[in-house]
């Protein structure tokens, strides 16, 4: 079978992309230090490794399909991500829900959805999670609480917001995972979201996937202030930096989180420091970062190198890793051939969906 | 089997690239993430990454090549235990493209298809803005009637649904211990609590997002906006996210909520307040868009809304407010959405109108009939989906059609009307389509200008009388 290679963002080395000046931190800010909790269990470090791989090796193979044609227009890859969504994962339970923007897959999967399901919806068909209606941008399930895959940006944390509000209004502990970008946090409906989920005391945890660079725009040329995690400052939210390469760093925090808006303490914020290593989408060529802060990232601080190495020391062998290995690598060859296999949508399904049918 | 590499598209509209540099020579071992090459296209330069480990075993595109086709083999890796003789000759050759979808069974979109009876029915441009309208006898709900305000038949109408569905709430600015800002909600905190009547911020943009959001969740909001043109800081959230999802998730997300408040001109509030913004909703699939006149419409199309599966536009008026009407008191008096009614009959002309307008229809009617021309008067009540087949019957038996709005004309609910009576009805047409619409001007300040800006009496009078070709 032929198989296309992936492509990435070449790097400027001409030296024309600056070096961002180096943020200064206010003494507000903290960050969490990483793991103070109980070393997790082997079974739930490999789970967390099976999960991040998992995320990885589908977007890789979804990066390749696109290289085909075999799907289209936008596609926004969360390769080097994986630590920050599947960590969340580890400190919520069932009921509590999952929201984000665009760059969603990774929390589709790591919200239990299919990767069949995920990918025939990237190729567009009938076998996708919406029908192939929706795409990339656009999948949701119910069973599995996860809300979307929102396009616009900033528009998931009203609704993630309100999602909390739902919560509320029906006397349970659940909390209501929003994420949003570096991008996002500079649009007005997010401050309108803090005021009111502060205002409310909502259980709503804001967690923002810090990649740096917004599209083209690194955080310092679009975000005044020194901290995205104080961004809710001004309304009282307590805000938390913490380094998003580390899954286990990023379970500590979230679990923090979730303690306190189960609490009935009010919103969260999280500042996850995470890299992004593809482009911001298949059609950007990252003129604007050198190639060696993009291998610098990968080599040294790679999520998924560092608990591979940290499940060695704990004892687990190498066989039983290469297994996962190979589980997973099945695992999205078999989605992959799914999304080829699937047909695309009848065209009757052009009409349907627009409203529902009154009850 | 060596594996082929394919040369990869950048975008979906590259069909062709340049193989500007290969950063491996044959022989070399990768793995995956390594870079291979770097590729040129009008809009960048990529490079190239291995998806798979192995060897470089042959090279097949060199250097240099222009016009490089995307899914062309431009190279072979090895994986263990293969070697260069595995290779197809020719290997230059693309294997047959993948790109292609796998075609399904039914018959192209339906994208040229004639437009049919304007009545929901798939294929028509049309399709989910108009429906044939649902029977129901109102008929019957007005032995008992009681006479209210259009204030308190909304309030009614809301208190009676909140009572009976707890997953219902209202939010909006003012609407809990100031009791509305037009005295709407008065009363529904004392009886509903802080819960479920929600005073918000001043933040429509956010608590239009966050109600959304409640919505997903399955409850059921009622958004107060203090006026429609306050609800432009949150048309993003109104249509990107209530009205696209249910259609983006494949059927799964509804989003039953009610965006509801005054909207259109009120008195002397100048240009930022005075806006008709039916058209500007009734033109979004997936939203459903009403505007009554009467009080006891007013409360039964409310209640309707609330029940509605779907996002809600509800268009009140607040000149309309303090007016007042019989309404039925049964409280199982819920109208269809959907449903025009003919609110005087005649055979002359027909004139269609909504909310405010209508009252001004009826006045022009009695007018008209001083001079002996018997117009019929349709309130259109809900103006997505159109019962459009209300007004065209109408039009069968008056041959001439008069519509009448208070926003403007271009691109207007009358623009629409007419266009669809003319697709369907072009031969039973004796005059042009007369439009009464307010003036294509920003809603000016001077009592004496905003009168004329506002459709008047005697301007749907005038427009009538065109319309039977009396002087």
């Amino acid at each position: 079978m032929a198989r296309a290679a992936t492509t990435k963002a070449a790097s400027n080395s001409s030296g024309s992309a600056k070096k961002p000046a180096a943020a200064k931190r206010t003494a507000r800010s903290t960050r969490s230090a990483p793991a103070k909790q109980a070393m997790p269990s082997k079974d739930e470090l490999i789970g967390f490794y099976r999960d991040m791989l998992t995320i990885r090796r589908f977007e890789e193979k979804a990066g390749q399909l696109y290289g085909m044609g075999l799907i289209g227009g936008f596609c926004h890859l969360y390769i080097g991500q994986e630590a920050v969504v599947v960590g969340m994962q580890g400190a919520i339970e069932d009921g509590d829900t999952v929201v984000t923007s665009y760059r969603d897959h990774g929390h589709m999967l790591a919200c239990g959805m299919e990767a069949r399901g995920v990918m025939a919806e990237l190729t567009g068909r009938i076998g996708g999670y919406s029908k192939g209606k929706g795409g990339s941008m656009h999948m949701f399930s119910r069973e599995k609480n996860f809300f979307g895959g929102h396009g616009i940006v900033g528009a998931q944390v009203p609704i993630g917001t309100g999602l909390g509000f739902n919560h509320r209004y029906r006397k349970t502990d659940r909390v209501s995972l929003t994420y949003l970008g570096d991008g996002a946090v500079n649009q007005g409906q997010v401050y309108e979201s803090f005021n009111m989920a502060a205002l409310w005391k909502l259980p709503v945890i804001f967690i923002i996937e810090n990649n740096k660079y917004a599209m083209g725009t690194s955080q310092h040329r679009a975000a005044a202030g020194p901290s995205l995690a104080q961004r809710g400052h001004a309304y009282g939210i307590p805000g938390e930096e913490v380094d998003g390469m580390d899954v286990l760093a990023v379970k500590a925090a979230g679990e923090k989180a979730v303690k306190h808006c189960r609490e009935g303490k009010g919103p969260y914020i999280l500042e996850m420091k995470t890299y992004r290593y593809r482009g911001h989408s298949m059609s950007d060529p990252a003129k604007y970062r050198t190639k060696e802060e993009v291998n610098k990232m990968r080599q040294e601080h790679d999520p998924i190198d560092t608990l591979r190495r940290l499940v060695l020391e704990q004892g687990v062998d190498e066989d039983t890793l290469k297994k996962v290995d190979r589980e997973v690598k099945d695992l999205i060859t078999d989605a992959a051939d799914f999304s080829q296999q699937s047909p695309e949508p009848n065209v009757e399904e052009l009409w349907t969906d627009v409203l529902v049918e009154a009850r | 089997m060596p594996t082929p590499i394919l040369m990869p598209a950048l975008s979906p509209t590259m069909t062709e690239g340049n193989l500007a540099k290969w950063m491996v020579k044959e022989g070399d071992t990768v793995s995956a993430g390594d870079v291979l090459a770097e590729i040129e296209t009008d809009k960048a330069t990529m490079e190239v990454e291995a998806v798979d480990e192995g060897t470089i075993g042959k090279i097949v595109v060199a250097d240099g090549s222009e016009g490089v086709q995307v899914n062309a083999v431009i190279a072979y890796l090895l994986e263990e235990g293969e070697s260069a003789a595995d290779i197809p000759a020719g290997g230059g050759d693309a294997p047959a493209p993948a790109a292609e979808a796998a075609p399904s069974d039914a018959p192209a979109p339906a994208a040229k298809a004639p437009i049919s009876a304007p009545t929901g029915d798939p294929g028509s441009p049309l399709a989910t803005a108009t429906q044939a309208p649902p029977e129901m006898d109102e008929d019957k709900f007005f032995k008992e009637t009681t006479r209210q305000t259009v204030r308190e038949a909304l309030r009614d109408a809301m208190a009676e649904e909140m009572r009976g569905d707890e997953e219902v709430f209202l939010m909006g600015e003012e609407v809990a211990e100031y009791q509305g800002a037009y005295k709407v909600t008065q009363g529904l905190l004392d009886e509903f609590g802080a819960d479920r009547v929600i005073d918000t911020p001043i933040t429509e943009h956010g608590f239009a997002g966050l109600a959304v959001g409640a919505a997903f969740g399955n409850l059921k909001p009622i958004v107060e906006f203090m006026t429609f043109n306050f609800a432009m800081q949150a048309i993003d959230q109104i249509i990107n996210s209530a009205a696209k999802t249910l259609y983006m998730s494949g059927g799964q997300m509804g989003c039953p909520i009610v965006f509801r408040g005054p909207n259109g001109a009120a008195s002397r509030v100048a240009a930022q307040h005075s806006q008709c913004y039916a058209s500007w909703y009734a033109h979004c699939p997936g939203l459903k868009v009403v505007a009554p006149w009467s009080a006891a419409d007013a409360k039964g199309l409310l209640k309707a809304a609330i029940r509605d599966p779907n996002p809600v536009i509800f268009l009140e008026n607040e000149v309309l407010y303090g007016q007042s009407f019989d309404v039925p008191t049964d409280p199982d008096f819920v109208l269809p959405i959907g449903k025009a009614k003919i609110v005087r009959p005649g055979k002359d002309v027909t004139i269609t109108a909504f909310s405010i307008m209508v009252g001004k229809a009826l006045e022009a009617a009695e007018k008209l009939a001083e001079e002996g021309i018997e117009a019929e008067v349709i309130d259109l009540r809900t103006i997505r989906p159109l019962d459009i087949q209300t007004i065209v019957t109408s039009v069968q038996k008056t041959n001439r059609l008069v519509t009448t709005e208070e926003g403007w004309a271009y691109s207007g609910i009358g623009s629409e009307i007419a266009t669809q009576v003319m697709e369907v009805a072009f031969d039973y047409l004796d005059a042009p389509v007369g439009r009464v619409a307010g003036a294509d001007v920003p809603m000016p300040y001077a009592a004496n200008l905003e009168k004329l800006a506002v459709p008047q009496v005697d301007n749907i009078v005038a427009a009538a009388k065109a319309a039977c070709y009396r002087a």
